[in-house]
C-alpha cells in the first residue's frame, strides 16, 4: 500500500502510461522484474483515477452522452401501446407539418435576435458608465442584481403583474403618462416577442453586468492614458480601447446568450400561456414541450429536439471555428 | 458596500473629473443614474410586494394606486397555505442541498482526478464532458424524461424521487471545469511532499487539496444551490406531484386557480429565501461571477 505513493514522490504524476519515466525509474533494460513492477504500478494509478471518475462518469453516461444518442434514436421511433417500432422520416414529417413549426422557429430566433441587441449591448453600456462611477457602485451593483435571483417564476408572474393589458397596469399607466400609446403586451401578436425580450432581459441582465465590469475593471489604465495623449475621444477611447481589451469575455458572453435564448420556454409558458394569441409566443422548446407531454408525441418531440442539437452544434462549431485560438475554453 | 479603490484610471481622466464642469456633470449623472436604477430595478420589487397587499378589486382598479389604500397581509397568509409554501421551499432546500452533496463529491473526486491523478484518456472524457456544454440539457429533455422514467439497466422510476434532481445536477460540466482549473494551480510538489508523508489519493484530497481550494468550492456551491432553485423544465417534468414540487415549479402549477394578488404574495414569499441567501453570500456571488476566469 505504501509503496505507491513513495513512488510517486519525486516525479511528476505520469500523464499517460506511454510517457517516458521519472528521472528515478532505472533504464528499462536493467532488469525485466523492475520492468513488471513498472507496469503494476501504472495500472494500480490509473485504476486509482478512474475510481475518482467513476461516479461522475456515470452520470454523464445516463444523464448526458447517452440521451444524446438516445435522443436520435428515438426521433425514429414511434411508440404505440408499447410496441416500438422504427418509422423514418414520418416524426420529422409530422412535427414539420405542425402549424406552430415555422412560428416557433421565427419566434425562437426573432427572440434570440432582440435578446442579443438588449441583453448583449445593454450590459455591456451600464457596466461601462457603472465603472466610471467613483460612488455607489456597490448599491447599483447589487440593485442591478437582485432581479437575477428571483425564482424565474415569481419573476415572471410580476411582469404578468406589470403588462396588465387595461389600464389598471402600472406600465400602461406610465406608458400612457409620458403620452406614448399603451400596449397590449403579451396579448397583441406584434408585441409579444418584445414583451418576452423585456422580461427576460430585466430578469438576467444583472450577471452579464457584473462579469463585465469585472473584465472592465483589468483594463490597464495606461491604455487610456496613451490613447487621450495622441486626442482619441470618448468614443473613441470606447472604440480602441476598451472593445479590443475586453474582446474575449464579449465574445464568451455572445456564445452564452444565444445557447442560453435559444432555450427559451418558461417565459412563454408564464406570460402567454405558452402559444399566445396566434401563436405569437410559441418558442421551440415549448413545442418540444408540447408534442412530448401534452400531445404524448415523444417522437417529433425528439426529432424537434435533434434539429434544436444541429443548430446548435452548428452554430458552436462557426463559433470556435471564427474565433481567433484562446488559450483555453 | 465597499466602494473599491481606483488607482487605475478608466476612460474618463482624473484631470478631466477634477475640473469644476466636470464634477458637477459627475454628480449631476451620478444622483440621475442612483434614481433611474432604482425606478427600473427597485421599483418592480416595490410594486410586487405592495401588490400582495391589494385587495382584488384595488388590483383591477384604473388608475393603479401607488399605495395600498387598505394594506392586507391576509393575500400572504392565504398563498402560504393555498399553495402549502412551506412544503415548496422544504422540497427546494432538500434538493438543492441533495444536489450540491453529489455535485461536490463526484465532481470534486472527478476534476482532481483529471487535474493530478490523470489516468488515460482522462483528457478525452474531460473533451467529452465539455462538449455537453454546447447541448443544453433543455434540448435533452425528451429522452432524459424516459431515461428518469424507465433507468437503463436497472430499470428504477425515479420520477417523483430526489434522485431525478440530484443525479442530473452532476453532469455540470461548468463547474468540474472550474474546480480542475483550481487544482490545475495547486503546485504538484505540495501533493509530492502529502505522499512522501504516506497519505493516499484520498488523504491528500482531503488534508491538503480542500482546505486551499476553499474559495472555489464557495463558488461551485452557489452556482450549484442556485441552479436548483431556479431550474424549471426539469422539475416540472420530473416532480410534478404538489407533494413533490419545487417552489419556482409550484408557484407557475398552483397559479391557475388562484387571484392574482395571492400569487403575487406567493411570488414575494418565494423570493425571499433566495434574497436572503444573497445578501449573506453577496461578496463570494460577486467574485465568483469573475471566477469563471474569463478576462478580458
Amino acid at each position: 500500500m505504501a509503496v505507491l505513493p513513495l513512488s510517486t514522490g519525486t516525479g511528476a504524476p505520469p500523464r499517460n502510461p506511454a510517457a517516458s519515466g521519472d528521472g528515478r525509474t532505472p533504464p528499462p533494460d536493467r532488469s525485466t522484474v523492475r520492468k513488471g513492477r513498472r507496469w503494476r504500478r501504472r495500472l494500480r494509478e490509473n485504476l486509482i483515477g478512474h475510481a475518482f471518475l467513476v461516479g461522475a462518469v456515470a452520470c454523464f453516461v445516463f444523464f448526458a452522452w447517452f440521451p444524446m444518442v438516445r435522443e436520435i434514436v428515438m426521433s425514429f421511433q414511434r411508440t404505440r401501446r408499447g410496441v416500438t417500432r422504427w418509422v423514418g422520416w414520418e416524426n420529422y414529417q409530422r412535427i414539420w407539418d405542425d402549424p406552430a413549426f415555422g412560428a416557433a422557429w421565427r419566434n425562437t430566433l426573432l427572440f434570440t435576435l432582440l435578446a442579443l441587441v438588449f441583453g448583449f449591448a445593454l450590459p455591456y453600456l451600464i457596466a461601462i458608465v457603472l465603472n466610471e462611477l467613483r460612488h455607489a457602485q456597490g448599491f447599483l451593483r447589487v440593485v442591478v442584481y437582485l432581479p437575477v435571483i428571483l425564482p424565474p417564476a415569481a419573476g415572471l408572474m410580476l411582469f404578468k403583474y406589470l403588462y396588465l393589458p387595461d389600464d389598471s397596469g402600472i406600465l400602461n399607466y406610465v406608458l400612457t403618462h409620458l403620452g406614448l400609446p399603451s400596449s397590449q403586451f403579451t396579448q397583441d401578436p406584434t408585441t409579444t416577442v418584445p414583451a418576452l425580450v423585456v422580461a427576460s432581459t430585466w430578469l438576467n441582465m444583472g450577471s452579464a453586468v457584473l462579469v463585465y465590469l469585472a473584465a472592465l475593471q483589468n483594463i490597464p489604465g495606461e491604455l487610456y492614458e496613451s490613447a487621450e495623449i495622441e486626442g482619441a475621444g470618448l468614443l473613441r477611447r470606447v472604440w480602441h480601447v476598451t472593445i479590443p481589451q475586453t474582446r474575449l469575455v464579449l465574445s464568451l458572453m455572445f456564445l452564452i446568450q444565444v445557447v442560453a435564448t435559444m432555450q427559451l420556454f418558461i417565459e412563454p409558458l408564464i406570460l402567454a400561456g405558452g402559444n399566445g394569441v396566434q401563436d405569437s409566443a410559441t418558442s421551440l422548446v415549448y413545442l418540444m414541450y408540447q408534442h412530448a407531454f401534452l400531445l404524448n408525441d415523444l417522437g417529433g418531440a425528439a426529432a424537434l429536439g435533434v434539429m434544436l442539437m444541429l443548430v446548435l452544434l452548428v452554430f458552436s462549431g462557426l463559433y470556435v471555428w471564427l474565433t481567433p485560438k484562446q488559450e483555453e475554453l | 458596500m465597499a466602494v473599491q479603490s481606483h488607482a487605475t484610471r478608466t476612460l474618463i481622466s482624473p484631470a478631466r473629473r477634477a475640473t469644476p464642469v466636470g464634477r458637477r456633470v459627475y454628480w449631476i449623472l451620478l444622483v440621475l443614474i442612483i434614481v433611474a436604477f432604482s425606478v427600473a430595478f427597485l421599483g418592480p420589487l416595490y410594486w410586487m410586494v405592495t401588490g400582495g397587499l391589494k385587495s382584488a378589486q384595488e388590483m383591477a382598479q384604473v388608475p393603479p394606486s401607488l399605495f395600498p389604500q387598505d394594506p392586507d397581509i391576509s393575500n400572504y397568509s392565504d398563498a402560504w397555505i393555498g399553495l402549502d409554501m412551506l412544503r415548496l421551499l422544504l422540497n427546494t432546500v432538500w434538493y438543492a442541498f441533495g444536489a450540491l452533496a453529489f455535485q461536490l463529491v463526484l465532481g470534486v473526486a472527478a476534476a482532481y482526478s483529471l487535474s493530478k491523478l490523470r489516468p488515460v484518456l482522462g483528457k478525452a472524457i474531460l473533451g467529452a464532458m465539455l462538449a455537453t456544454l454546447m447541448i443544453p440539457a433543455t434540448v435533452l429533455v425528451v429522452p432524459q424524461y424516459v431515461t428518469v422514467h424507465d433507468f437503463p439497466i436497472f430499470g428504477w422510476d425515479l420520477l417523483n424521487t430526489p434522485w431525478a434532481i440530484w443525479l442530473p445536477a452532476v453532469t455540470n460540466a461548468f463547474n468540474i471545469f472550474l474546480l480542475k482549473r483550481f487544482f490545475d494551480s495547486i503546485p504538484t510538489e505540495l501533493l509530492n511532499a502529502a505522499a512522501i508523508d504516506g497519505a493516499g489519493p484520498i488523504r491528500t484530497l482531503w488534508s491538503v487539496v480542500l482546505p486551499i481550494s476553499r474559495p472555489i468550492l464557495g463558488v461551485v456551491s452557489i452556482f450549484s444551490v442556485t441552479a436548483t432553485f431556479k431550474d424549471f423544465l426539469w422539475p416540472l417534468l420530473v416532480e410534478n406531484m404538489p407533494e413533490t414540487r419545487t417552489i419556482n415549479v409550484g408557484i407557475y402549477a398552483f397559479s391557475t386557480g388562484l387571484s392574482q394578488n395571492v400569487v403575487i404574495a406567493a411570488s414575494v414569499i418565494a423570493a425571499i429565501p433566495m434574497i436572503i441567501f444573497f445578501l449573506i453570500f453577496q461578496k463570494n456571488i460577486m467574485s465568483g461571477l469573475t471566477a469563471g476566469g474569463i478576462k478580458g
